[in-house]
């Protein structure tokens, strides 16, 4: 099937969503995801920050669709034209929603864990307003612990429901859900009950947000201060393979995450043991550094060699601020 | 006075039992069609009816159940759709209070012409005396074997059952009310599919409104070209509206569609005008998500034709000059009224029912609520006012179901019509806490469009 994304084509199997045709493309065209993760069944549909305009339905039915769609949750027709950055109506609508996405948002990013590898930072950052027109009290929550390793945070929840396809999908048995409706929603254990299985961990790694943060790093260090470092070992848990990045501080492992890709998406899911367990060096195989995008926060401080942007190296005034910053920054 | 079908015997003492039922040519239209149709005639005079959903969005109803998937081994379903939850629409309860079994007969009709074995009737769970009438009804109708195994002896079998709802308004959008009929949170589903594929428990589902079921007894039982009769083009048959607000007399009528609005309002049959001798300011034609029209856009569209109780007339115009006829709910505002203060009320409705599932509507409906709340207690700023027309495009068209659009358009429609009184909220912060704005030009008859 030929699909059509910003006058980009591409060849897919039948049944692809555009989101997924659009990754198969890359760059800039790829609508940002905060709730769908490829890895979770029935996901996505619900944050709206990948809408899209579908121009042209089908070779065989060229009508455009009347609303813009959810481009996680919508497949492909041969034929199909989409346009995602091309269109005002889609730049705009986007806008909306990170609007409306950080109206509640309690935006204490100098103090959360996930700061600087948040997606609705990046989301913000990219596709947002630089004002709020929102002058009202935002929502709050009591923070609680969900377990002796998991604290829920819900004032920065942006409700993706992630979690709670893990809890439905790779748990044992699901103990957590959605409470309430509309923007009392909250997800809860309801009597805060304890999150107690093997794989309950993963919650931490599909929250988009810093709403499910690991106890056991929470207030360690800042993410971009920690060296990601690829290692495995061999876990007896038969549904988990051992394959994890470990945070390094100096010498001593102070987190241990999934892999994850560059959709922030985890490659393989880990068990609690590998996650919260296992901090020393001498548990681990190590394999080499991780890569990081060097888009990423975290890789600032890992830069060795001297990488300019295009848009630098075609300015010599920035070329030369840009010379003069590398050096200065090597010398130290 | 008009012809009335559904509530033809409404006043009839006892109408709500079997025996009275039947004696007044109840159930008729189960043994026409069970003994002498076949289910894709029953299909096929539904068609010819012209007959459209009457939940709101007025589609076809003879189209919706010929796109029933039918693959062979799989169950199908029929839901009616009893929710009934739009602020101004009380037509599906007086429905089922008063003559449950005509209800109970559309669905053995229903049922029989999609091939459903097991059909639901989904209440609200705040109706919980319907939910007896319609067990009562439904027992009795055991008893006489118009419902269980082989019905009247013609080998087809159908269960019925009442199912109620936590009583949500979010329930009576169709996926979300399967899910919850399903035992699960009321949260509307991603479509496609849509239930005419993968419905209840994954099986091809119809799901009709309470006044579209009952609306096929009297098409079975004078055929659906008599039906099409009735009406004005591509509006046909009879509507239920229920009619509130500062009316004269006030309730659920039976109108031909097609009926001038004028006539509605003001007519002897009707609801015989404003209530106190007051003037007519503005009127919510089918329900609150519908947009609200001052007096003189209501009565008379742009062009100055008379404006019509139908699909097509209400809509005439489109989101500029016109409205929809939605579910009926019929809400009429005298002079008194104050439209900030309407606006906000129908604001926190949709902030309170809005399921939380998508971000626009969740967040959106919130903020809407707080800035209308705002403009209503004297502390606005007028570029409020702009903010609501930018947050409610900002939502609608963006979200899963149509809760969205539906809290989108009574505030994008107030501020379009009603701007001059939202600005003196504004101004007269003080004064708007204390009295109405009264009446300004809305009710002054229309001038001539100059082409």
């Amino acid at each position: 099937m030929k699909v059509t994304i910003d006058s980009i084509s591409i060849e897919v199997e039948p049944g692809t969503t555009i989101l997924n045709a659009a990754r198969m493309i890359g760059g800039d065209i790829v609508p940002p995801a905060m709730c769908y993760y490829s890895k979770l069944e029935g996901s996505g549909g619900k944050c709206r920050t990948c809408l899209v305009k579908v121009s042209k339905g089908s070779e065989k039915d060229p009508r455009p669709m009347p609303k813009l769609v959810a481009s996680c949750r919508t497949t492909v027709m041969d034929g199909m034209e989409v346009q995602n950055i091309s269109s005002p109506e889609v730049i705009e609508a986007r806008k909306g929603v990170v609007e409306m996405l950080l109206i509640n948002h309690p935006l204490d990013c100098p103090v959360c864990d996930q700061a600087g590898e948040c997606h609705l930072q990046d989301l913000g950052y990219e596709h947002g307003a630089a004002k709020t027109r929102y002058e009202f009290d935002r929502r709050t929550f009591e923070r609680i612990d969900i377990g002796d390793k998991i604290q829920l945070h819900m004032t920065r929840c942006i409700l993706c429901y992630r979690c709670v396809f893990v809890a439905d999908q790779i748990t044992d048995h699901r103990i957590h859900g959605i409470l309430n409706r509309g923007d009392h929603s909250e997800i809860s254990t309801y009597i805060t009950a304890a999150v107690d299985n093997d794989f309950s961990g993963n919650v931490i790694d599909v929250c988009p947000v810093g709403a499910l943060t690991d106890k056991t790093f929470r207030f360690k260090n800042r993410v971009w201060f920690t060296k990601p470092v690829e290692a495995h070992r061999d876990c007896d848990h038969e549904k988990c393979n051992g394959k994890v990045t470990l945070w390094y501080k100096g010498e001593d492992v102070i987190r241990v995450t999934a892999r994850k890709d560059e959709y922030g998406e985890v490659e393989e899911f880990i068990c609690n043991t590998c996650r919260f367990d296992k901090k020393k060096t001498a548990d681990w195989v190590i394999e080499g550094p991780r890569k990081v995008s060097n888009k990423s926060v975290i890789s600032s401080n890992h830069y060795d060699t001297l990488k300019p942007l295009p848009v630098v190296k075609t300015n010599p005034l920035l070329q030369q601020a840009n010379k003069e910053q590398f050096e200065r920054e090597t010398r130290l | 006075m008009a012809r009335k079908l559904l509530l033809e015997h409404i006043n009839v003492p006892g109408i709500n039992t079997f025996d009275v039922y039947r004696s007044k040519g109840g159930y008729a239209a189960v043994e026409k069609a069970l003994k002498t149709l076949t289910p894709e005639e029953i299909v096929e005079e539904v068609k010819k009816s012209g007959l459209r959903g009457r939940g709101g969005a007025g589609f076809p109803t003879g189209m919706k159940w010929s796109f029933l998937a039918k693959p062979e081994g799989v169950s199908r379903y029929l839901v009616c759709n009893g929710d009934e939850s739009e602020p101004g629409t009380f037509k599906d309860r007086f429905l089922m209070t008063h003559i449950p079994h005509l209800l109970i007969e559309g669905m053995i009709v229903s049922s029989f012409a999609l091939g459903a074995n097991t059909s639901y009737i989904y209440l609200r769970g705040e109706m919980m005396p319907q939910i007896r009438i319609l067990e009562k009804a439904i027992a009795e109708a055991k008893a006489k074997g118009f419902l269980g195994k082989n019905i009247l002896g013609t080998g087809y079998d159908l269960e019925l059952y009442v199912q109620p709802g936590g009583g949500a308004y979010i329930c009576g959008e169709e996926t979300a009310l399967l899910e919850s009929l399903e035992g699960k949170r009321g949260n509307p589903r991603i479509k496609p599919p849509f239930p005419a594929i993968a419905g209840l428990y994954g099986c091809p589902t119809v799901v009709n409104n309470v006044e579209s079921i009952a609306a096929v007894v009297p098409i079975i039982n004078d055929g659906g070209e008599e039906y099409a009769k009735i009406g004005i083009g591509r509006s046909t048959g009879t509507k239920l509206i229920s009619a509130g607000g500062n009316l004269k007399r006030p309730g659920v009528y039976e109108i031909e569609l097609g009926l001038s609005a004028e006539e509605f309002v003001y007519g002897d049959d009707y609801c015989r005008g404003i209530a106190n001798g007051k003037r007519l300011k503005a009127v919510v034609a089918g329900g609150s998500s519908v947009p609200i029209l001052p007096a003189n856009l209501f009565l008379k569209t742009v062009n100055n034709e008379a404006r019509l109780m139908s699909y097509e007339s209400l809509s005439d115009g489109g989101f500029v000059s016109g409205t929809m006829l939605g579910s009926g709910g019929f809400i009429a505002y005298d002079e008194d009224q104050c439209i900030v203060r309407n606006t906000w009320n129908f604001s926190r409705f949709y902030h309170h029912e809005s399921c939380g599932q998508c971000s626009p509507c969740r967040e959106g409906t919130g903020w809407m609520e707080k800035v209308l709340h705002r403009l209503e207690y004297g502390h606005g700023k007028l570029s409020d006012i702009d903010l609501l027309v930018d947050v409610s495009k900002k939502i609608e068209g963006n979200t899963i179901c149509p809760l969205g659009d539906a809290a989108a358009w009574p505030v994008a429609s107030a501020i379009r019509h009603f701007r001059d009184e939202f600005e003196w909220h504004v101004t007269n912060a003080h004064e708007a806490t204390t009295r109405n704005y009264g009446i300004a030009n809305y009710a002054d008859p229309l001038n001539a469009v100059v082409a």
